[in-house]
């Protein structure tokens, strides 16, 4: 299987090509509902996290919530 | 005696304390802390996940957003754009509206870059949120912000962190006196009378952060500040008594032997 390269949170990480947001989301173990993504600087709807396919260079935020003032 | 509530945005709440999550030991002295001011909302920064680390404990898992309102800020946001992408991803996290906007100018001083705020202000307030605005102690900056839709006005005492108290009293009262929004003290208090003197003044509320997370004792100064911001309402609500330059006598002054 083809492999490509993305950036998630600024770090490169290989994955197969055409898998899908939620299997990332799923492999890095992210609390969903918890977070927030963007994509390509788009923010992305959690739902449909499974529509979407990735690409090579596709460039992925994941954020949540940290103590702040 | 009558409920004295802080209302925000059409939401109600008791205590008139909000306190800031950040520069704690640890994510359980902030939870305790935090239990102990009594606060009812709290300040929240957005950050990557750390997707290195799966097992970082989350702040979610120490403050239930359920009970205590998560008011998210824009910190480390130097224009615009940075504070719209943070808020925006804010709201996605969890449907939040209620935001803190804080677009700051200088990484020395801290101070607001009001430009930005401003225009920042209005593109949340067409977007839908509920803006609280972190601004300069400015009366005219002030009534700008209410009139482009901000939901709350949060005028420095001092730069951020610095504990140097109120420094321009005049300036808070002149905004106090000409705005319909509820007025947060945000930023620069040092010790619990420096609340006090906020809420003498008959500000809304105010906003602490570092004086707590950083005092010596941080619980201690958590309960401090909670009756530093009670005894300050108590005594704003009271009616305090004119000042007079010479002295008078406490004891009647008729029967004395």
């Amino acid at each position: 299987m083809k492999k490509i390269k993305i950036k998630v949170n600024g770090k490169v990480k290989t994955v197969l090509d055409n898998s899908k947001l939620s299997d990332l989301l799923n492999n890095l173990n992210i609390p969903i509902k918890k977070v927030a993504i963007e994509l390509n600087q788009e923010i992305i709807d959690k739902k449909r996290t499974s529509n979407i396919k990735l690409k090579k260079s596709d460039k992925i935020e994941i954020v949540h919530f940290i103590g702040g003032g | 005696m009558k409920k004295d509530k802080l209302i925000i945005a059409n939401k109600k709440f008791d205590s008139r304390l909000i306190v800031g999550t950040g520069k704690y030991k640890s994510m359980t002295e902030c939870a305790k802390a935090i239990k102990l001011s009594g606060t009812e909302i709290v300040t929240v920064a957005v950050r990557r996940v750390n997707i290195s680390n799966k097992n970082k404990p989350l702040l979610m898992d120490y403050i239930d957003p359920k009970k205590i309102t998560y008011l998210p800020n824009t910190a480390g946001c130097f224009n615009s754009k940075d504070a719209l992408r943070t808020l925006r991803l804010a709201r996605e996290i969890g449907g939040w509206k209620l935001v803190k906007l804080e677009v700051l100018g200088d990484k020395t001083n801290l101070f607001p870059d009001m430009i930005e705020t401003l225009k920042t202000t209005e593109v949340l307030a067409r977007e839908g949120f509920r803006v609280m605005v972190y601004c300069n102690d400015d009366p005219l900056m002030a009534k700008r912000l209410e009139n482009s839709g901000a939901d709350a006005i949060m005028p420095l005492a001092a730069p951020i962190g610095s504990g140097l108290g109120i420094l321009n009293k005049i300036n808070i009262q002149i905004i106090l006196k000409q705005t319909k929004l509820p007025v947060i003290i945000d930023a620069g208090l040092g010790q619990a009378s420096d609340a006090t003197i906020a809420m003498e003044l008959g500000c809304d509320g105010v906003l602490v952060n570092t004086a707590i997370a950083k005092a010596k004792k941080p619980f201690e100064m958590a309960l401090a500040f909670k009756n530093a911001v009670l005894a300050g309402r108590q005594s704003y609500n009271s009616g305090r008594i004119a000042k007079t330059l010479m002295g008078n006598p406490s004891s009647p002054t008729e029967g004395i032997i």
